[in-house]
């Protein structure tokens, strides 16, 4: 009997000093990590972006978070837009048909003979790409895509840094959580 | 003095090429009608209040622990468990979407550990130490009550299967070998596969991908039979918790009394997680166990190597998850077949300029380091499966109905069907 409860010691010594160590373990890799840490959220690198259209559908949300900004002072606001019409419309007419946004997000305002200025609806944007696709190919490239914080779920793996093809999804520091164009 | 001319060669020439590059093709007009630019890029506020959010979710995990395990330990009430677990699931669950969970924050750790550039949000080092902490002491009641994928099969049980032993054990491993892949892609930088996978974070949104909803509908209606399917056969973190709730220095009882061995709670646990007395075995019995049990041990360098040499086989399917050699990939056989620029992954590399050759070092090297990782992956698969070979060939002696510390969730099922508590109450 005398021997089982020897056994019975030696078991508890055993598992408390695993535990001990298991806590120091803790502890150190609390302060090793904890002093560097630093909030970040998902951005995309207008830098790297190709515009390929996966930001609209691979996003978990339903409607993506992904939308598309315009940096205004890189912008020509040239009367044919390549990032608002089609490259080949059929007349010089911006219907529908000749519209590069599929949901019709683009808002075009006559400033001063020739310029137009053009402006995102934010809430129609579905963050598909195909006016940044087309302004970079032809314009200026003042149309790119961000992720917009207040719409994005700051998931721990984002779904489109899985499907980006240019791995343009990185994390950013979250006090400046913007990379903007330009 | 030379080399700084050429410095300063060096940057006219930079300073000359950059507006090149970022050559405004049409530039901006100077508008005589006094049109001002609207703030397009004013959209600068800095994050600050999800900040508070995930410290407040951390102490609300602090509270939610500490209480759940004077729930398991002290108080013994199983009705408080439940309504704990309801909370759960509707705070970190549906609330908080899920995410950051311990599970996943695995990965930010083992990311955080390899990759040095990388920096892991406090909160997410907190929501994963102090489960296991937690652990430590009172064994695994965070997967009680508070992990809301837990929560969630916990409530929709509806009638337990009793699985055979051997299906159950064999199963198990499948927790191993997820864990030994996620660690894997995480180290390499390649993937989260734990939140890609995550079977509830749909269901906890309310939206996300047809095969999310499908694959958690799924878990759940096998849940209904097949009590808690991802804590006991998938869960990652699951196995940390397995190891570390062996030391636990308090651990749930079933009886608060003196067991009288009626075998009830055995039958009311839908985790099989309650260990059945064993009678000592006689002398001829020992000696084949104690036989069976040298020549595993002897087996063991053998059934080691022979996960490495499987993680070795496996190395190259599974380095295609990496990005960069899925593009060296499509490269190759784009350059192959002269058809260059032809998917979106060759059409975003070229945009960078980066030589091809050079890429294909790089991506060489990424490739032999898949090599090493899948290997040592494969050794701990075989260490695992010889681990668990060993364990099932050890005699140790019980006289009552225990939980068993490693696989108990301290959900306090057991509690109503003991007998010597109802008395006691």
């Amino acid at each position: 009997m005398d021997e089982q409860k020897d056994k019975l010691h030696r078991r508890q010594f055993l598992r408390s000093s695993l535990r001990n160590t298991a806590l120091i373990a803790a502890g150190i890799a609390i302060g090793k990590y904890a002093g560097q840490s630093n909030a970040t959220v998902w951005q995309i690198d207008p830098a790297k972006c190709t515009a390929c259209g996966k930001c609209a559908t691979a996003c978990v949300k339903k409607i993506s978070a992904v939308k598309c900004l315009h940096a205004y002072a890189m912008c020509g606001y040239c009367d044919l837009c390549t990032g608002f019409l089609n490259s080949q419309p059929n007349e010089r007419s911006t219907a529908a048909e000749n519209q590069l946004c599929p949901t019709a997000a683009i808002v075009r305002t006559f400033i001063e003979d020739p310029y137009y200025e053009y402006k995102i609806i934010e809430e129609l944007c579905i963050g598909c790409g195909k006016c940044v696709k087309g302004c970079g190919e032809f314009g200026n490239g003042s149309l790119y895509l961000q992720i917009k914080r207040e719409l994005c779920e700051d998931c721990n793996e984002c779904a489109l840094a899985v499907q980006c093809p240019a791995q343009a999804i990185s994390r950013v520091p979250a006090d400046k959580p913007y990379l903007h164009n330009g | 003095m030379k080399s700084l001319l050429h410095i300063f060669t060096l940057l006219i020439i930079a300073l000359s090429i950059t507006p090149a590059i970022s050559a405004e093709r049409f530039p901006p007009p100077d508008f005589e009608s006094g049109y001002q630019l609207p703030d397009g890029i004013a959209v600068d506020q800095p994050s600050a209040t999800s900040q508070t959010e995930e410290y407040l979710t951390v102490v609300i995990l602090f509270i939610a622990l500490s209480l759940a395990s004077y729930l398991a330990i002290r108080k013994r009430s199983r009705k408080g468990m439940i309504l704990l677990t309801i909370f759960s699931l509707a705070f970190f669950g549906f609330y908080r979407q899920g995410c950051i969970c311990p599970i996943g924050a695995i990965q930010n750790f083992t990311l955080a550990v390899f990759d040095s550039g990388y920096t892991i949000p406090l909160s997410a080092i907190l929501i994963l130490i102090l489960p296991l902490i937690f652990t430590l002491f009172f064994g695994r009641t965070f997967c009680a009550a508070i992990c809301p994928l837990g929560a969630i099969q916990e409530l929709t049980i509806i009638k337990p299967l009793k699985l055979p032993r051997p299906l159950i054990n064999a199963l198990s491993l499948g927790a191993y070998l997820y864990l030994a892949i996620a660690i894997l892609l995480a180290a390499m930088g390649s993937m989260f596969a734990i939140c890609k996978y995550d079977p509830f974070v749909a269901i906890f949104r309310l939206e996300g991908s047809k095969e999310m909803f499908i694959v958690g509908v799924a878990l759940l209606i096998t849940g209904m039979f097949i009590a808690r399917p991802y804590c006991r056969f998938l869960c990652p973190l699951g196995v940390i918790f397995n190891w570390l709730s062996r030391l636990s220095r308090w651990h749930l009882t079933i009886t608060p009394d003196k067991c009288i061995s009626c075998k009830l709670c055995a039958d009311s646990c839908p985790y099989e997680a309650i260990d059945a007395p064993i009678k000592p075995p006689a002398a001829n019995e020992l000696t084949a166990i104690r036989k069976r049990f040298i020549i595993l041990l002897a087996l063991t360098p053998v059934i080691i190597g022979i996960g490495i040499i499987i993680g070795g086989l496996l190395s190259d399917s599974i380095a295609k998850i990496d990005p960069d050699i899925k593009t060296a990939i499509l490269l190759q056989a784009e350059i192959e077949t002269n058809n260059q620029g032809s998917s979106d992954e060759t059409i975003a590399f070229y945009k960078t300029n980066q030589p091809v050759e050079e890429f294909f070092t790089q991506v060489n090297a990424t490739r032999g380091s898949y090599n090493t990782a899948t290997k040592i992956a494969g050794g701990f698969m075989g260490l695992v499966i010889a681990l668990k070979l060993l364990s099932l060939s050890i005699y140790r002696r019980r006289t009552e109905y225990q939980p068993n510390p490693a696989t108990c969730y301290s959900c306090g099922q057991c509690f109503q069907s003991c007998p010597i508590g109802k008395n006691a109450e």
